[in-house]
């Protein structure tokens, strides 16, 4: 049993934990190992997932975005009023994505240049933009409508393709281009390295300012995908769409075994982290347990497993 | 023979796939100062951490005033009254100095309170011991270097420590801190207390220490009396092979300017000119604060310039950040590896190519790796950097060889002019003779290079020309025939030319 030494055991452990737990699950529950609650539990983690992933990026350089449940909001109400004026869908949506990116972009600006500390200025910013969102609204839903262009938007959150959620190939394809960037790019080498040490990566001549404001538009654009999401699969804006989604993506982040110090982790742990918080919810759920205790439930396995990641150190 | 107060036996200490230290001994008597010797990586901090309870011991025993001990914690040996003075000082920068020596152990009432004038006088009482003359109200974070290890020192003191163990104490302190410390520990010796004193410099030893013990990769070499035994042994036994002369000299070939500075200023230097040629190396020396560093920083785009040119092969530059000035052809390589000069969570590698990975990468921005290996194979091998892989962590190598990475990812940037901030502290002896002659190939080769160093035998050894700093202004410079250390130390402490004669009078 070579391949169930220490070493391996702890390298993995995130999706032994991920396994044990499952089967432990699928032992109490009968429904829960079939195909349609999968794919609905892939569905549901979509959403996390994505905002996670660009989480992943920021936080590896030792920052924070907590404006991303706000922008997921502003960029959704954005996208549905477009469609519903009648704009070509494409268009609505890159104008969508691109003013998720421009929040980032803002995001970077005052983070380096103006070096406010990232939660600080996130927190405003997050603020700024759910007082935007409810201004732009008015309050009240945005509605995408359902026919003609609104119908092609709508398949984004509701399709399916090959009897798959298009939800699940979105969060596939963002997890595989993030892989990419963090393994492959210069840019992913500068985010672990800027996270380990800020000054000596600006000593190597690598420009630190670019290097932060790039990830904090990478999570503004993948909020922004992540309300178009949202939206479509509801085919209407909500203005309070998105609260608290912060904080669930973060958990995923550091679920994966990423540092809040930045330098240290990796876009497939926060896979494993948004799947646990996905499996945990859909079990609860299965085991009709009420909503109140099941968020007592996530703080206590985030708690646990953060507890034991520590100790192994 | 004075009483035995620590006796360490046969101790061996195994990480992960590396043995750190195998049989080794080490004694440490009353009233005897013992120097522990040997080159990074030898060993001697992790003797230390074991014998302070920092690291569990694989194997032996530790006798302490002859009884066996085995300290799980720092804090058991420190209430047995052993205290150890890290290189890297463990000061709290904003509380005050009486805070931090008496951290944890503040004098309290009964309700809890801190007596807080016992604890300024008792801080009073350690600090004149020491002959500081500072207000133990002060902060931390506005001590000199040199005064914080003498906080460091009276934090020792007041834990009524009978073995004081020094790890490296001067690498930071002025000659006038220095004989300050020694003074400390020739009263600490008449008081019959025992002292551990780990230092590179070999000199000290046999100003200060009675007994010498020595370890080469983690194994115990001899224990002599220092009376007995001479610098070149000791340099022997420290790296297992003769060395010839320190610093390797080479015939000069010395080419057009390449950088010019002219009357640069900001606020930490005051109107600097001076140049370096092609093949040159223009060694610059001063004490610390002398805005050697900044000046250095300055060219390379950390400090705003408010005044002057930088002039590269004839075309002034206008830089504004390291990356301009990488671009250019000026590179830095720091005098703190740890703070600033490596990211020390990367592999060799990626430490490696990371102020050129622009080279390595096609226009999608995606690293060619077989290139980028390739070269950091053949770096490894030129610049014979001691690693078991590239993929190795930066932290987990020597200072040298740590030294070695933050040169080459310089080098692999090609610069015109290579700025050195004290290429080799930290850095022990055979490496050090190493680092010389990779500088002196980078001259061959026709590079400018800038040294900036605080030992004056290896500014003087290396140098074709030496720039003198004093208080962010350039106070001379001389040629290598002309300079000596008598000439640069009074340029050093800002006096000028012929007239420190006068003053001398």
């Amino acid at each position: 049993m070579k391949f169930l030494n220490k070493e391996t055991l702890l390298k993995y452990k995130s999706i032994i934990g991920l396994v044990v737990f499952s089967i432990i699950i699928s032992l109490l529950n009968d429904r829960f190992l079939t195909v349609p609650n999968l794919l609905n539990i892939l569905r549901q983690t979509s959403i996390n997932a994505v905002i996670a992933a660009g989480m992943t990026f920021v936080i590896l350089t030792g920052g924070i975005d907590l404006s991303v449940g706000s922008t997921v909001a502003f960029s959704g109400a954005i996208a549905a009023s477009l469609i519903a004026g009648g704009y070509n869908v494409f268009l609505s949506i890159l104008i969508a994505l691109s003013i998720g990116a421009l929040i980032g972009l803002i995001n970077g600006i005052i983070i380096s240049k103006g070096k406010v500390q990232p939660f600080i200025a996130t927190l405003a910013t997050m603020t700024l933009i759910r007082g935007a969102t409810l201004v732009f609204t008015d309050g009240r839903p945005i509605g995408v409508g359902f026919e003609g262009p609104a119908e092609i938007f709508n398949f984004i959150g509701s399709g399916y393709f090959l009897g798959i959620p298009i939800p699940i190939y979105l969060m596939i394809l963002v997890f595989a281009i993030a892989y990419y960037i963090l393994r492959q790019t210069r840019l992913g080498r500068y985010v672990y390295s800027l996270g380990d040490n800020e000054e000596a990566t600006k000593l190597s001549g690598i420009n630190t300012n670019k290097i932060k404001t790039s990830v904090y538009m990478i999570s503004g654009l993948l909020a922004a995908l992540t309300g178009i999401i949202i939206t479509a699969r509801l085919s209407s804006a909500q203005p309070t769409a998105g609260d608290g989604y912060e904080l669930d993506a973060i958990a995923a982040v550091v679920l994966g075994g990423t540092s809040l110090a930045g330098g240290v982790g990796s876009i497939f742990g926060t896979v494993i982290g948004a799947l646990i918080i996905g499996i945990l919810s859909n079990a609860l759920n299965l085991m009709n347990v009420s909503s109140y205790y099941q968020l007592m439930a996530k703080g206590l396995v985030i708690l646990i497993a953060v507890l034991l990641d520590r100790k192994e150190k | 023979m004075n009483e035995i107060l620590v006796e360490m036996k046969n101790i061996s200490k195994e990480f992960p796939g590396v043995k750190a230290l195998e049989d080794v001994d080490l004694n440490a008597y009353n009233g005897r100062v013992m120097a522990l010797l040997g080159e990074n990586g030898a060993g001697k901090s992790t003797l230390m951490k074991i014998l302070t309870g920092v690291y569990e011991r694989s194997s032996g025993e530790i006798y302490y005033k002859g009884e066996k001990v085995k300290f799980n914690f720092p804090k058991e040996s420190q209430e047995k009254g052993i205290g150890i003075i890290h290189q890297e000082l463990n000061l709290l920068p904003n509380l005050t100095i009486a805070e931090n020596i008496f951290l944890g152990r503040e004098p309290v009432g009964k309700t809890g309170k801190i007596n807080w004038s016992k604890l300024y006088s008792d801080s009073e009482k350690y600090l004149k011991k020491l002959k500081i003359d500072v207000n133990p109200k002060t902060k931390i974070k506005n001590l000199s270097i040199g005064i914080k290890q003498m906080v460091e020192i009276a934090k020792a003191l007041s834990l009524n420590a009978e073995l004081i163990i020094m790890d490296e104490p001067t690498d930071a302190l002025t000659d006038a801190e220095t004989e300050n410390l020694f003074r400390v520990i020739n009263e600490l010796r008449d008081e019959n207390k025992g002292v551990i004193y780990i230092s590179h410099r070999l000199d000290e030893i046999f100003e200060i220490c009675d007994d010498v013990t020595i370890l080469r990769d983690g194994k115990f070499i001899k224990e002599e009396k220092v009376e007995n035994i001479n610098k070149e042994q000791m340099i022997e036994l420290m790296v297992g092979r003769k060395l010839t002369e320190q610093f390797p000299v080479l015939d000069k070939n010395i080419g057009e300017i390449v950088l010019e500075v002219k009357n640069l200023k900001n606020e930490h230097i005051d109107n600097v000119s001076f140049n370096v040629k092609k093949g040159e190396i223009l060694g610059i020396a001063g004490l610390m604060g002398a805005g050697r560093t900044e000046l250095a920083k300055t060219i390379f785009g950390l400090y705003k310039v408010s005044n002057g040119e930088v002039i590269l092969d004839g075309k002034n530059l206008n830089i504004n950040s390291p990356h301009d000035a990488i671009k250019s052809g000026i590179s830095y390589v720091s005098e703190d590896r740890k703070k600033d000069g490596l990211v020390l969570g990367l592999s060799v590698k990626d430490n490696m190519t990371l102020s050129s990975l622009k080279e390595f990468t096609d226009s999608f921005g995606k690293i060619n790796k077989k290139d980028e290996n390739s070269i950091c194979d053949q770096f490894i091998k030129s610049m014979s950097i001691r690693t078991p892989s590239k993929k190795q962590m930066v932290k987990n190598l020597s200072g040298g060889n740590q030294q070695k990475v933050a040169i080459t990812k310089s080098l692999i940037a090609e610069p015109k002019v290579l700025i050195l901030d004290e290429p080799t502290r930290g850095v022990d002896v055979g490496a050090k003779r190493e680092i010389y002659d990779l500088i002196n190939k980078f001259k061959k080769n026709g590079m400018a290079i800038i040294m900036i160093s605080s030992e004056i035998p290896e500014i003087l050894g290396m140098s074709d020309r030496i720039m003198v700093m004093s208080e962010g202004k350039k106070s001379g410079e001389l040629d290598r025939k002309n300079a000596n250390q008598k000439n640069i130390m009074k340029l050093a402490v800002g006096m000028k030319g012929e007239k420190t004669d006068e003053v001398f009078k």
